[in-house]
């Protein structure tokens, strides 16, 4: 149960035939919704969002406020409350539905299998107890109850993470936020969970400590080899560590693919102007236009693309009708511009 | 310019304070409790005001047979002064009903000076002002109000409203501090402040108005607790037992032994109507609830910026969470 | 030759607050002898991070409270003699501050006129009713709220941060400043929302002739908007200069530090990266010394007893780094 797994190699594993645990892919989620449900009307926050994930690999969901990206971590991590609900889809966890299960059920996969990084650090960690006792808290929770196990365990988890077990003893107030979120992420991989699920962990941080954590989480997968699921705002954070990018708009998925690739040719034209939005500090100097006006209101969304209002290339088509997904070589994108596989129009 | 100007909002004419009155009708009307507690407290107001329409005698008329119990002519009996219960009910609306109302009202007032002034102002200010305030919030009340009301030579209404607003200030005055406290760091208000706002202009213009759901909470929450205070001292015996209220008449009706020789009703009337009116202020306040604890509030999805309601949905959708 | 002064200068100015409990004297030392000049027409970046006491600068300059020594000069005059409420007052309307948080900088409870409004009336006061009216359209319609009319008359919660921060400037415009203080001001907003937001300070820059004092954690943002760049490292000066110099040749090494640690998508990120965890110092009751030293990969001894003075390398670029200016090619990150 406890640190006896042995280190998985650095290369993302492939789900093969051969690896009888990994025939199943490690998430799937498919077609999922979710809706709040209020006194003044449903609202959609997530819209039928489909993507898969394999052990080990690294899945960067990127998008601006109100794209739902959080719910559907939170739908994900089956940590949705009223009025929030699941109205269709399913969360296939190594093949089994995670909506489906009672709560029950859900404790035996949580933070064993399945663990959660939260986006502020002071807001996750109990500010009245030492960092070590929440540690001791987490594995007590999960059925560990020895002390020298607990001590032990706790410890190697934060010297994971580059911290020195002696803050074991040390209040959250007392570290910096570089090292609170550092302690959040040691939480999490208490178990060496398949998953990690983490919410723009470091939106909190500078820009130096937020580098220095991004390469300690990159250097964690790829030694214990657990698969992450990274929410933020900020594409270019995720450019050099995530293997595939999910770029979310109005509660729907935009573009969904291999990372360099949609770096190099964003199809999109929403990808395209998050992608312009960032000045450079190298390289030459050029005017920038950002995207004009501001996200839909979920609850009066548009007819036809929902980014039909704000976008560069609109044509009359767009409008009509609801966008569907296209998969053009492997990338996939909701844009009316491009229609199996083929570019069409502009 | 030396003087305080209110601004009027020119689309709509009103001001901060008109505004800030539609928002808790609308509180109050949106919720149940505090619209039944509006309704009892309607008909209360009604009987204070009209009292010579219902009740069908004067209070005072002392002809009637003794101790009677409820009839046709009589609807709760007499006392066993010979007066009717029933009318000394409904002209005692009035004065409990203005006892509830005046010291509430001034009681916020002092409690919003010390409170808001003092977390605005600070330092030595604040020092000050609420250390007077924790004395005389830490003082167990009742005792202290009989000790004062025993040295005072007159035994009125107006020094009995004035020791029940000294003395019950203090717990509004915390909680209006504490909201005030938690303004402070708010951007709105260094941003008045760097504009060159006077701060008697911030106190009254930008924080009081933000505030006034939890004014209203300390209004509705000090009038409650006065009506029973109040009557609880003329209970005793403070206040004028000539005049006509329904603490007074508790106080006859326990010179009048009324429990012990079956005149139930003589003492469970004005009780029932010192329990109602407390009721009504009290549900009153559930409309208001939600500023005191923000768990409580409905998810409000009006349209704003997508940032916002994705901050709302997001905190709503992480409470399980914890 | 008479130089004319420029448009605020300020003369090692200090602030320090004093934190823990009675009777321990210990302070803060969030800003420390910070001599910098803004002139007219241009836009003057300060960056740094956390705890890098660019907020305090901000307020000292707003006058939010007085510096523990040294001085600010605005138009050649010391904010120190600003006595009665008149001198003090034109100081604001000249000197005004737009806020980081878009949702927490404009009073809820009353429509956006409001502010803007109150902005008038308390520094142009010459103007009547009328007149008023007509300037909150002409500010409104200067930051790209149209139709000003209509937006003048909705209440914050119905604009987006990206308005609501144009709100804020239009705020500051209203009063005619000189300067525009603005802290963090699209640190809170969502990227793409970002752009529109720095193009309109140059643009406030170009057709008003306002000057701001950008203050930012993001050096990207601030080489696309600003003139010069002001770095902060613990309450001191690192490094200052034209933001094109600054970049393409940062002599102190944090700022090559901070530059090597900006994602950017098309440069590999892992190329240079150090062990450097970004713990910035929290400044108490200092010891001499540059205050980088503990995490300087090229610090010498004098470094850790001399507090390195801000001196120019080169025309117009400054820098506090002992090694840098004793010549030697200083390459840390």
């Amino acid at each position: 149960m406890l640190a006896n797994r042995p280190s998985r190699t650095t290369q993302p594993a492939v789900a093969t035939a051969a690896n009888t645990s990994d025939a199943v892919t490690l998430l799937k989620v498919v077609d999922l919704s979710v809706t709040y449900r209020t006194r003044r009307g449903d609202v959609m926050a997530v819209d039928g969002v489909s993507f898969d994930l394999e052990r080990g690999e690294f899945l960067g969901i990127v998008g601006e406020s109100g794209c739902g990206k959080s719910t559907l971590l939170f739908a994900i991590a089956q940590l949705l409350a009223p009025p929030a609900v699941v109205t269709s889809g399913s969360v296939n966890f190594r093949g089994t539905d995670l909506t489906e299960l009672t709560e029950h059920e859900l404790a035996t996969i949580r933070w064993k299998e399945l663990s959660v990084v939260m986006q502020s650090a002071m807001n996750a960690l109990n500010p009245v107890k030492s960092i070590g006792s929440q540690f001791a808290d987490a594995m007590r929770a999960h059925g560990v109850r020895s002390k020298p196990q607990i001590a032990e365990r706790s410890a190697e988890v934060l010297r994971m993470v580059g911290i020195d077990p002696t803050h074991l003893g040390s209040y959250p107030h007392q570290l910096s936020g570089g090292m609170r979120q550092r302690s959040m992420i040691a939480m999490a991989l208490l178990f060496t969970p398949d998953l990690v699920i983490m919410d723009e962990p470091t939106s909190a941080l500078d820009v130096v400590a937020q580098r220095s954590l991004m390469l300690q989480i990159k250097e964690l997968q790829q030694t214990l080899g657990f698969a992450v699921l990274f929410v933020t705002h900020d594409m270019s954070l995720v450019s050099h560590f995530s293997d595939r990018l999910l770029v979310m708009y109005a509660g729907q998925v935009a573009e969904l693919g291999a990372t360099r690739r949609i770096f190099d040719t964003p199809l999109h034209p929403y990808t395209r102007g998050l992608l312009d939005a960032f000045p450079s500090v190298r390289g030459p100097k050029v005017p920038l236009t950002g995207i004009p006006g501001s996200p839909p209101y979920l609850a009066r969304l548009p007819d036809g693309c929902r980014f039909a209002p704000r976008c560069p290339v609109v044509e009359d088509r767009c409008r009509e009708q609801a966008i569907d997904l296209v998969d053009v070589d492997g990338q996939v994108v909701r844009c009316i511009k491009y229609r199996n596989g083929v570019v069409i129009g502009d | 310019m030396a003087t305080l100007q209110v601004p009027v909002d020119r689309a709509t004419g009103t001001t901060g304070s008109e505004r800030a009155a539609g928002r808790i009708w609308r509180a109050v009307r949106s919720n149940r409790k505090a619209f039944s507690g509006a309704v009892i407290l309607l008909i209360f107001a009604v009987l204070a005001i009209f009292p010579g329409q219902i009740a069908p005698y004067s209070p005072l008329d002392d002809n009637f047979g003794r101790s009677l119990g409820p009839s046709a002519a009589h609807w709760l009996g007499t006392t066993a002064n010979d007066q009717d219960i029933f009318s000394q009910l409904i002209w005692g609306t009035r004065e409990t009903l203005i006892i509830a109302l005046v010291t509430g009202a001034l009681s916020t007032l002092l409690s919003m000076i010390m409170g808001i002034a003092a977390a605005y102002l600070g330092g030595l200010w604040d020092l000050t002002l609420n250390t007077i305030t924790d004395i005389l919030l830490v003082i167990p009340t009742i005792p202290l109000l009989i000790v004062i009301l025993a040295y005072l030579p007159n035994n009125g209404l107006v020094p009995l409203i004035l020791v029940l607003v000294v003395l019950g200030y203090s717990y509004g005055a915390r909680q209006l501090r504490a909201e005030a406290l938690s303004l402070r760091g708010r951007d709105f208000l260094e941003a008045a402040r760097v504009r060159g706002e006077r701060s008697l202009y911030i106190i009254f213009v930008e924080i009081i108005p933000t505030m006034t759901s939890l004014i209203a909470a300390v209004f509705l929450g000090t009038a409650t607790y006065n009506v029973v205070a109040a009557a609880t001292l003329q209970f005793i015996g403070f206040g004028d037992p000539n005049s006509t209220s329904w603490g007074t008449m508790l106080y006859w009706a326990q010179n009048g032994e009324a429990l012990q020789t079956g005149q139930y009703l003589w003492a469970l009337a004005p009780g029932f109507g010192i329990a109602l009116l407390s009721a009504a202020f009290a549900l009153l306040n559930y409309a208001f609830d939600e500023v005191g604890n923000p768990a409580l509030q409905r998810v409000k999805l009006r349209p704003s910026g997508p940032r916002r309601s994705a901050v709302l949905l997001e905190r709503i959708g992480a409470r399980r969470a914890r | 030759m008479t130089d004319a002064p420029p448009l605020l200068r300020t003369d090692n100015l200090t602030r320090h607050f004093r934190i823990g409990g009675g009777l321990r004297r210990l302070q803060l030392h969030a800003v420390d002898e910070v001599s910098l000049q803004i002139g007219e027409r241009e836009i003057v970046a300060l960056a740094g991070e956390s705890g890098s006491g660019k907020s305090t600068i901000a307020r000292l300059l707003a006058r939010i409270y007085p510096p523990t020594a040294g001085e600010i000069y605005f138009q050649g005059k010391p904010l120190s003699g600003l006595r009665s409420r008149s001198d003090v007052l034109g100081y604001r309307g000249h000197v005004p501050m737009v806020f980081q948080d878009p949702f927490s900088s404009i009073n809820p409870v009353f429509r956006v006129s409001h502010g803007v409004l109150r902005s008038l009336t308390l520094h142009r006061p010459e103007l009547s009713a009328a007149e008023r009216e007509a300037e909150a359209v002409r500010v409104f319609e200067a930051v790209g709220l149209t139709p000003a009319a209509d937006i003048l008359h909705r209440f914050p919660y119905e604009l987006s941060g990206g308005q609501r921060q144009r709100v804020g400037f239009a705020q500051a415009l209203a009063m005619r400043p000189r300067l525009i203080l603005a802290d963090e001001p699209v640190s809170m907003l969502d990227v793409s929302i970002r752009i529109g937001l720095l193009n309109l300070m140059k643009q406030l820059r170009d057709e008003q002739g306002v000057s701001i004092l950008y203050i930012t954690h993001d050096i990207a943002s601030a080489r696309y908007v600003a003139d010069r760049l002001i770095v902060l490292y613990a309450g001191r000066i690192a490094e200052s200069g034209p933001v094109e110099d600054v970049l393409a040749a940062p002599r102190h090494p944090y700022t090559q530090l901070l530059l090597s640690a900006v994602p950017d998508p098309n440069a590999d990120l892992t190329a240079g990266a150090t062990t450097d965890r970004g713990e910035p110092p929290k400044v108490i009751n200092p010891r001499p010394g540059c205050r980088f030293a503990p995490r300087c990969p090229l610090v010498t001894t004098d470094c850790v007893n001399i507090t390195p003075a801000l001196l120019p390398l080169s025309p117009g670029h400054d820098a506090a780094c002992l090694v840098a200016q004793s010549g030697a090619e200083a390459k840390a990150f």
